[in-house]
């Protein structure tokens, strides 16, 4: 495997807070190696900037110090790193997180811009950071399966047909890591919603308040200031666990059906 | 030394009628009282998640707080492989014992029997609960659950929705979660990070929490405190754990009195993608269930291992007669099946002996090649497609073609608070459960059992046995933190996050963390002695003194600063890291994932001494820098009588 | 009062979106097959003219049509500012269109104002000498055509190169309008799966293309007559 090292510049979005206005600042970052994540080349810079930060000479910018940007399991599974990678949610590389991304996909001497997710529900809190509590609340108003916990029959009681399960779980591998709507247009989360109401509409178990699920959620959504979807496939493109927009058609059904029988 | 506080609370009587014959001897609180009374759920998982809509569901005022965003990112969500259950759904004679025995022999006997016996037993409740909820699981044909199985068992039970069991049961949790919230049942604080525990009293009050977005520090009163926090694997620094997932609640909860036990039990996977260089900030396990149809093996001749490491072979070059299946060989009954630890040190004895297959000789081959050509493609790409995904996104080789390498990593931690049966720890109102507490994994953790005891405790477990504490506080008004005790905990809080700032020395956090992940690894990992451990105290006391002197921490308090955050949580890593050693150096035996040098089979197995150290170590804080006192829970095994674990026939 | 919701909900709209714009895509299809005729033979055409003249019925219709046709404007132009507000303030200074994703899928309400300009011209070259006429009682046009001969007026109109040049980037336009639409409609108003959609997609596109091969059929002949 070749393993050259490689320097790159990053034009990094940098803002203090939800309130302040924001502007990118440039960092070279040296002595890259191609097996190396994303965010860990996102780490070695942050340690760099910390140690420039100790010695205040020579550092006159109006972000001093390392930038934050949200990440944890660095599995491609939690849906919390974010970051817009030169023009794309995730960065360029299909069907991953960016925490997945390593820095392979990018060549000595590239500049690297990175920019929050942007979108009016998903506020900036911080440089690369944006609050996301849209996406929960959503859930909040619809999202599951009205049961307690404890007196629910056998899993076996009711079979469900290995298809339909299958496809459920399509849609359940939904992460909510907010590229669909970063990425579209119009700041639309109806691929979000539309995989968890269709994950549930295909089960026996989620059908019994489906009606009022789709519409809850719909409700919500619209309520929280996202756009509406206008069939790009955007969404779908840039989803990491490939996510597809049949979801929002069958969301589409759901709805309109519940409409139609109040 | 026995002592008055180290009650197990387990009731007498016959093992299958121990939690039946608990339930109904502990109180109940009244749906009007309990209305009255406010509990604190730390952290999100599979656990915290699961026990804050639980009770929630009950009428509790519940506050659940998570460091993430949302309650969605604990790191149960990467839990791959699945979930065990009892059920016998594949007629091949399962049970409830039997679940339970592989448990506790599984763990090593280092476990308490009534404990185990119990996750058994709910575990069938909890398939029925997340089907209800609406997780996809795995179904045949016919649309009934599919199973399939998993290390240390000779049945077929683990229940799991493709690669993402973890996720799938999380979503589940959270799911329950989100109604609650939505009722009003639950407040979620999102972003909000536990950094000290009130005792009022002898008893738990609340918490002092940082809110991270701001840096607000606030503070939160209830009646009972449930930590459900998981585990301390991010003390190595290099984990399969979450960059975020830390230790530090449970150890704020030991500082304030709450004993901490076997923190030396830490497990090490054995099939995690193996480090690649020195930049590294995590590394990325790859779910056991491989090793159902994967075959794990070495070359056999050292000429092989060079040519390999230096590009002049590939793995598939090797031919059939010249490849070392050192797990078939070593353990013909269990084959790549054997437990975790017994697998990691196998791999660790190859790449020791100069067999590691890549640069860095801290490798062996997992290979799907027998499987591609017995199954097909197809099936292999539907059982773990996503997970050859993520190897090849990782690493940039095509596992269908080459065989995956894997090292072991630091995963899962079986040490952590004690607790009693009721899940209670030695301070009053303060419960944990999950990964936090020490109950039931004994010195090793079976594979599909975490998200096992997670549910277990959160869904049906906590909600029981929390009644029986607060049904004596149904009397007791709100609880104020207007009082010296959070006025106190608070001022602490702020002195110790002012006094980082203050430092302004010449390394990162990170740095430190490196280092002392270093240490932890070397010293106090999956093989330990005397001597490294005794080293590793020294080293890790040293490493303390330089941090308090030459960290730096830029930026303030009062904005979003993930650096205080992580000098915040190392500063608890660096004593828990010691306590680990400290626990590792008492216990003069080998079981589980706990193996010391000195005490092996001559086969290279780990020799437990059951005579002298059938027993939970348990540690009480006694200040900064002293030396912790230990305690004893002697275990008695009246069903499951230890005998040495054979993986072999 | 809760307002319904075709107006207060964003899958409402887009139902509106949908249903309105299909029943544009009749209309355009009804329509390009009766040019066709004109192609055949203009006696035919003009007979076909004469039904749809100012009879009631074809009046009714065309004022269904017009509020069709208002609603999707309108409907088009609310959604488009809802979706420039949710987008945020702050737009990306770097974006890249991921493959798969259609250039008019993202300007469809550009496209949509090109259809606009087109259909004004064409009301002007035609409706507004042809039922437009009838209905104000004339019989005779400004051009001093019979308003029911529109073979005539086909003649006339498509002998000018530049109206030939007008029309033809019109019906790109419509092109790549509809295709977006007609899939799109399935979509937005829930027929629609994994299954189906790459079938749509190519309905769509056969459909469009059918529709549009069959106005510049009709546009191209008469230019090609006029110059021989």
């Amino acid at each position: 495997m070749e393993n050259k090292l490689m320097n790159l510049t990053l034009k990094v979005w940098r803002q203090k807070d939800a309130k302040s206005k924001g502007g990118f600042e440039t960092y070279q970052v040296e002595g890259i190696s191609p097996d190396t994540s994303f965010l860990e080349m996102l780490d070695i810079l942050n340690n760099k900037l910390i140690h420039e930060d100790g010695q205040p000479v020579a550092f006159d910018k109006g972000c001093k110090g390392p930038f934050a940007f949200d990440h944890d399991c660095r599995e491609g599974i939690c849906g919390m790193c974010s970051l817009y990678i030169n023009g794309e949610a995730h960065g360029p590389d299909s069907e991953i997180t960016t925490c997945q991304l390593h820095m392979r996909k990018f060549k000595d001497g590239d500049t690297i811009t990175i920019e929050p997710w942007r979108s009016a529900a998903f506020p900036v809190i911080r440089d690369l950071v944006v609050e996301r509590g849209a996406f929960d609340k959503i859930l909040q108003a619809g999202g599951f399966v009205s049961v307690n916990t404890g007196g629910v029959p056998d899993a076996n009681s009711i079979p469900i047909p290995r298809d339909d399960a299958e496809e459920s779980m399509d849609a359940a591998a939904c992460i909510g890591c907010g590229a669909c709507v970063a990425t579209c247009k119009n700041g639309s989360a109806m691929l979000f919603v539309s995989a968890r109401v269709s994950s549930l509409a295909l089960l026996p178990q989620g059908k019994v308040e489906g009606a009022r699920r789709a519409k809850a959620m719909v409700a919500k959504m619209d309520e929280l200031g996202f756009g509406n979807c206008t069939n790009t496939q955007a969404c779908q493109m840039e989803c990491p666990k490939g996510i597809s927009i049949g979801h929002i058609a069958r969301l589409n059904r759901e709805f309109l059906c519940a409409k139609f029988k109040d | 030394m026995a002592t008055d506080k180290l009650i197990s609370k387990v009731p007498a009587g016959p093992l299958e009628n121990k939690w039946s014959a608990h339930k109904a001897a502990i109180k109940v609180v009244s749906p009007a009282n309990k209305r009255k009374l406010d509990i604190i759920v730390i952290g999100t998982g599979l656990g915290g998640g699961a026990a804050a809509a639980a009770l929630g569901e009950l009428g509790y005022n519940v506050k659940v707080f998570c460091i993430s965003d949302s309650p969605r990112r604990a790191h149960s969500i990467a839990a791959q492989g699945g979930i065990n259950a009892a059920k016998n759904y594949q007629n091949d004679n399962d049970s409830v014992f039997r679940l339970f025995y592989d448990t506790i022999k599984g763990g090593d006997y280092r476990a308490r029997e009534a404990n185990v016996y119990r996750l058994a037993e709910v575990s069938n409740l909890i398939i029925d609960q997340c089907v209800a909820q609406g997780v996809p699981f795995a179904r045949e044909y016919g649309g009934l659950l599919d199973n399939r199985s998993f290390g240390g068992a000779q049945v077929s039970r683990t229940f799991y929705a493709r690669g993402q069991t973890g996720q799938q049961l999380l979503l589940g949790a959270y799911a329950a979660l989100n109604r609650a919230v939505g009722k009003g049942w639950v407040k979620s604080y999102p972003r909000h990070e536990m950094l000290d525990l009130v005792v009022e009293d002898g008893e738990a009050r609340g918490i002092i929490a940082r809110n991270l977005a701001t840096g607000d520090i606030e503070r939160f009163g209830a009646h009972a405190v449930v930590i459900a926090s998981g585990g301390y694997g991010n003390v190595f620094f290099l984990s399969t754990n979450a960059m975020n997932s830390n230790g530090s609640a449970a150890f704020q909860c030991y500082k304030k009195g709450a004993w901490f036990a076997n923190p030396c039990f830490t497990q090490i996977h054995p099939t995690c993608i193996p480090v690649h260089g020195d930049q590294q900030s995590k590394l990325t396990l790859m779910s056991e269930s491989l090793r159902n149809d994967g075959r794990i093996w070495v070359p056999k001749k050292m000429e092989d291992v060079k040519a390999i490491r230096s590009g002049a072979k590939k793995a598939s070059d090797i031919e059939e007669k010249d490849r070392d299946y050192y797990l078939e060989r070593r353990y013909p009954a269990f084959g790549n099946l054997v437990p975790r630890d017994v697998a990691s040190r196998a791999a660790k004895e190859r790449c020791d002996a100069g067999f590691g297959v890549n640069e860095t000789g801290l490798a062996v081959f997992l290979d799907f090649k027998t499987a591609i050509e017995r199954l097909g493609v197809d099936v292999i790409r539907a059982r773990y497609g996503n997970l050859f995904q993520m190897y090849e996104k990782i690493t940039d080789v095509d596992p269908y073609k080459e065989p995956m390498m894997i090292y072991p990593a630091v995963h899962y931690t079986m040490g952590g608070l004690w607790v009693d049966y009721n899940l209670e720890t030695t301070v009053p109102g303060l419960y944990a459960i999950g990964e936090a507490n020490f109950s039931d994994h004994g010195a090793n953790r079976l594979g599909a059992s975490a998200l096992m005891q997670g549910l277990a405790d959160g869904y049906f477990v906590l909600p029981y046995t929390i009644g029986d504490y607060l049904s004596k506080k149904i009397q007791a008004p709100k609880v104020s933190t207007d009082t010296p005790a959070f006025e106190e905990a608070e001022k602490a809080i702020r002195e110790k996050i002012e006094k980082l700032f203050a430092i302004k020395g010449t390394h990162t956090v990170d740095e430190f963390h490196k280092k002392l992940g270093n240490v932890m690894w070397e010293d106090v990992g999956m093989a330990r002695s005397k001597e490294s451990l005794e080293r590793a105290i020294v080293q890790i006391a040293q490493l303390r003194k330089d941090f308090w002197k030459d960290v730096y921490v830029p930026g303030e308090n009062g904005e979003f600063n993930q650096e205080v955050e992580k000098a915040l949580r190392l500063v608890d890593v660096l004593e828990l890291g010691e306590l680990m050693a400290r626990d590792g150096l008492n216990r003069n035996e080998s079981c589980g994932g706990h193996f010391r040098l000195e005490y092996q089979t001559p086969e290279g197995e780990t020799l437990r001494d059951d005579k002298h150290y059938a027993y939970v170590a348990v540690w009480e804080y006694k200040g900064l820098d002293q030396t912790p006192e230990m305690h004893k829970e002697e275990l008695e095994f009246e069903v499951a009588h230890p005998s040495q674990r054979n993986y072999k026939d | 009062m809760k307002s319904p919701f075709i107006v207060s909900s964003s899958v409402g709209r887009k139902f509106v979106m949908s249903l309105s714009g299909a029943f544009l895509v009749l209309f355009f299809t009804f329509h390009a097959a009766m040019n066709v005729v004109a192609v055949i033979s203009a006696d035919a055409y003009n007979w076909i003219c004469a039904v749809l003249g100012a009879n009631w019925y074809a009046l009714v219709a065309t004022l269904m049509l017009a509020g069709g046709v208002v609603l999707h404007i309108l409907y088009g132009i609310w959604l488009t500012l809802q979706n420039r507000k949710a987008r945020g303030r702050e737009r990306y200074a770097v974006s890249v269109n991921p493959p798969g994703v259609h250039w008019s899928s993202k300007n469809m309400l550009v496209l949509g104002f090109v259809v606009l300009c087109g259909l004004c011209v064409h009301l002007v070259h035609f409706w507004s000498k042809m039922q437009l006429v009838e209905v104000m009682g004339q019989h005779v046009n400004s051009l001093g055509l019979n308003p029911q001969d529109g073979a005539a007026l086909i003649e006339y109109t498509f002998s000018k190169w530049y109206n030939v040049l007008i029309y033809l980037v019109w019906f790109a336009a419509i092109w790549l309008h509809l295709n977006h639409g007609i899939w799109s409609m399935f979509q937005s108003s829930g027929i629609n799966n994994q299954t189906w959609l790459p079938r749509l997609k190519r309905l769509s596109n056969a459909w469009t293309t059918l529709v549009v091969l069959m106005f510049a059929l009709v546009v191209i002949v008469f230019f090609i007559k006029s110059l021989i």
